[in-house]
């Protein structure tokens, strides 16, 4: 089960600054275990303490992943991840 | 140097009066790698408060993939400051991830009325360096 992560610019140096990579998994869970796995301190920037962080949006296709349970949410072959980190600020 | 029209200096600050007392924000538009604010598109700021903004979950994904469409790269991120200086809080250090983009603030605030201030920053690293800003016409 392969799929396709996006990767933002201030993540690229985990990724050797490649903007896509691959990953399997079948919870999105899994996956970020698996990218971590293969890009070193990739999911110590998207968890903290084994939750998603506030400020990282990360999408399963069209939807934001915290309308759709979060790290159990499901994945599947040809589905497509996107990370984004949020704009905001005070 | 942060480069950047005078319509469009006009324009963020009229939409920061638009929205005051929220924060406003959004983003200036240019063809990847040109480091040029060609395009200005105004985000709804999600947080709806004075004192904080975030850009809205489904619209910041939609922006991304415009601008991947678009071969264009996010120039400059712009928000105000309502009654506080023109320069980046902790909090703005702290979320700041674009390193390629101008930060740019604009403050409002009563004390310094009718006069505003529009100053560009790099936040890199949780870095900050201000840079000159040159308005074109």
């Amino acid at each position: 089960m392969t799929i396709d992560v996006r990767i933002p610019t201030i993540l690229r140096p985990y990724t050797k600054d490649q903007k896509s990579v691959q990953a399997t998994g079948s919870s999105l869970g899994a996956l970020i275990a698996d990218l971590d796995l293969n890009y070193a301190g990739l999911g110590e920037r998207l968890l903290e303490d084994g939750a998603l962080r506030r400020f990282i949006n990360i999408y399963i296709n069209d939807e934001d992943v915290r309308f759709l349970g979060g790290l159990d949410s499901p994945v599947k072959d040809g589905d497509s991840v996107t990370i984004l980190p949020a704009v905001a600020g005070g | 140097m942060l480069e950047i029209s005078q319509n469009f200096v006009d324009a963020i600050i009229a939409q920061s009066r638009a929205e005051y007392p929220d924060e406003c924000c959004g983003v200036i538009l240019g063809p990847t790698g040109s480091d040029k604010a060609a395009r200005l598109k105004p985000m709804i700021n999600a947080a709806h408060s004075p004192t904080f903004y975030e850009f809205d979950s489904k619209d910041l994904l939609a922006l991304y993939r415009e601008i991947d469409d678009n071969d264009e790269e996010i120039v400059v991120i712009y928000h105000s400051h309502t009654e506080t200086e023109a320069r980046p809080s902790r909090t703005d250090i702290a979320y700041a991830s674009e390193p390629l983009a101008h930060y740019v603030l604009v403050s409002t605030r009563e004390e310094i009325a009718p006069a505003i201030e529009f100053r560009s920053f790099r936040i890199i690293d949780g870095v900050v360096t201000e840079e000159e800003v040159s308005i074109t016409v």
